[in-house]
């Protein structure tokens, strides 16, 4: 690949010096956690608990003395509790599922939304897409941070956006094969979905000018990239970001495809023990750890992301000088990523007490179908629920899979199961059986 | 005067109803009539029986979905109009009937009717003012 072709100004900081990037980082982040003790209660609490003061960030390690932010905390103070900026400073508001029925909600100043664009451009600019290039967002646009996020971002570059949004299969093909799409945004299981129906529907791939996939939102495999950039010949390159931090733009691969760039001049990574919470050098695996160093409306500090990873501090073929993180693979909660939206199994457990007043057992059942997740939820009927009329019965069905969808915003197929047919091992329940395709 | 019915939920699979129906073979319990409603997903088993009781304990031990609920047997001619009767009677007490079933007629001329209404009472006071026989569950398994 061409690298002058792709150069984009908003790139200069992915090639700063170390010295500058860490002195840039420590400034940022000396003027984050003032902005956060200064208007976020939680957070000034937490520090005063530890004895701590702003001051006391004294060097960029000093970041290790601070408290974690963790996504209770999001719930705990929902809807606006860990917001920095008065509403009259947030222009936009997004929204991502909780861990429980709530969501957690999250939020931009005018100056958040030009730093997101800019990340994003720095992202699409090391997939080699510049001004001229037509990008077709098939990211939900919503209360999702995916559309919007890559929506602003591509504009921001230059180029042309085609704001498809999620869905409807065959408008999305029509569009990538009439529009001349050259990159494409959605999630990769939905990437190989429209692989499939564009082969039902005789649509040739070669002739297609799509030359580059954006895909994240969910974790994917490198076979599944072999398989996505073999069955389509475009470049698949993997997106990371997540909406307590920014939405899309946190984290992009370059043409190495060797693992994800973080915008570390203003998300600073750290990798702590998953049990201790003790800070781990580069190159060890552990909890990604992730500050916003610039967010006004929402500084996040130090916030638990989950994701089980390893920061790559070597240099990298590309020539950045930001790091990068390992793919992620793992998670060390619940969290469950289908059609690349984030769901725990308490969402489903509090959408079923909300219906049934109490919890019956019930297991969460993901397959692939047509390379997309599906969810069915079996739950087992007693005799509290079951009226002996068959009308009744489908009503129950119906008021469960109504209080599913509408917590976890997908749609879900309930089966009413006779007692005692769900796999128990040692008396617990097993809550979620995975039998989805990894692409391996 | 009501007789009592078990409800047994299954899934519409193959096997499904052998479950209940072996459980109570190898109890020794004898099964004097049933019906069965079934969707695409579900079905249940609607039994009557002497003994129901213990038949309820046993299915409920081995881990059936099961409730009991209150029916009532009406004893009508075999004969045109019979049913309709039934009908009559309760047409202006607001009772609704939620489901029924019939069988065929015994020696002496007399057909049954099994029905489930959503107010039992008020069906039995209805059906007693027309002179319709009702059937203690003695008397409707014979």
């Amino acid at each position: 690949m061409n690298q002058t072709a792709t150069y984009h100004p908003a790139s200069a900081p992915d090639y700063l010096p170390a010295a500058q990037l860490r002195s840039l980082q420590f400034q940022r982040l000396r003027a984050i956690v003032q902005r956060a003790y200064d208007n976020v209660e939680l957070f000034r609490a937490r520090m005063t608990e530890r004895g701590l003061m702003p001051a006391d960030v004294q060097t960029l390690a000093d970041i290790a003395k601070l408290p974690f932010t963790e996504k209770t905390d999001l719930r705990d103070t929902y809807p606006f509790g860990l917001f920095a900026s008065p509403m009259g400073e947030i222009v936009r508001l997004h929204a991502s599922s909780g861990t429980t029925g709530k969501p957690i909600v999250v939020a931009y100043t005018a100056e958040d939304i030009r730093v997101w664009q800019e990340a994003m451009v720095r992202c699409f600019a090391a997939y080699g897409l510049t001004h001229g290039d037509i990008i077709q967002n098939s990211y939900g646009y919503g209360l999702f941070t995916g559309g919007l996020g890559a929506h602003y971002g591509a504009e921001a570059l230059g180029a042309t956006v085609i704001p498809t949004s999620g869905g409807n299969t065959e408008r999305q093909i029509m569009v990538l094969k009439d529009f001349g799409v050259t990159a494409l945004c959605c999630t990769p299981s939905y990437f190989l979905h429209l692989v499939d129906r564009a082969e039902d529907l005789g649509v040739n791939w070669a002739e297609l000018k799509l030359k580059v996939g954006v895909f994240g939102a969910e974790p994917w495999t490198e076979g599944m990239r072999r398989a996505i950039e073999q069955a389509s010949g475009i470049k698949a390159f993997d997106i990371y970001g997540l909406s307590e931090i920014l939405g899309p733009g946190v984290g992009f691969e370059c043409h190495a495809q060797a693992g994800l760039h973080i915008i570390e001049d203003h998300f600073y990574p750290e990798i702590v023990d998953t049990e201790t919470g003790l800070p781990l050098p580069d190159g060890e695996e552990g909890e990604l750890v992730l500050t916003t160093l610039s967010k006004q409306a929402m500084p996040m500090i130090r916030y638990r992301t989950h994701d089980v990873t390893r920061i790559l501090a070597e240099p990298c073929e590309c020539g950045r000088t930001i790091r990068r993180i390992q793919r992620i693979r793992l998670r060390t909660d619940d969290m469950l990523i289908l059609r690349g939206v984030n769901v725990f199994p308490s969402q489903i457990e509090a959408a079923l007490l909300e219906v049934e007043g109490t919890l019956p057992h019930y297991q969460i059942i993901l397959t692939t179908a047509h390379g997309l997740d599906r969810i069915e939820v079996q739950i087992e009927v007693t005799s509290e629920f079951f009226g002996d009329r068959l009308g009744a019965l489908e009503q129950l069905q119906r008021q469960i899979t109504h209080a599913i969808e509408h917590t976890i915003g997908l749609s879900v197929a309930v089966k009413l199961v006779q007692p005692q047919t769900l796999t128990r091992s040692e008396g617990k329940a097993k809550r979620v059986i995975d039998n989805r395709d990894k692409g391996e | 005067m009501k007789i009592h019915q078990l409800s047994v939920f299954l899934e519409n699979k193959p096997g499904a109803l052998a479950v209940p129906v072996k459980l109570l073979a190898e109890a020794g319990l004898n099964l004097d009539t049933l019906a069965l409603a079934d969707s695409s997903e579900y079905g249940i088993l609607r039994l009557i029986m002497r003994e129901w009781e213990q038949a309820k304990t046993v299915l409920q031990a081995a881990g059936c979905t099961v409730n009991v609920v209150e029916l009532v047997a009406v004893d009508v001619p075999d004969a045109p109009g019979g049913l309709a009767s039934v009908l009559d009677a309760i047409s202006t007490s607001g009772v609704n009937i939620e489901y029924m079933y019939g069988f065929p007629s015994h020696a002496d001329g007399q057909a049954a009717l099994v029905l489930r209404f959503d107010a039992p009472d008020r069906a039995l006071e209805a059906l007693a003012a027309a002179g319709i026989g009702v059937l203690s569950l003695e008397e409707f398994v014979g």
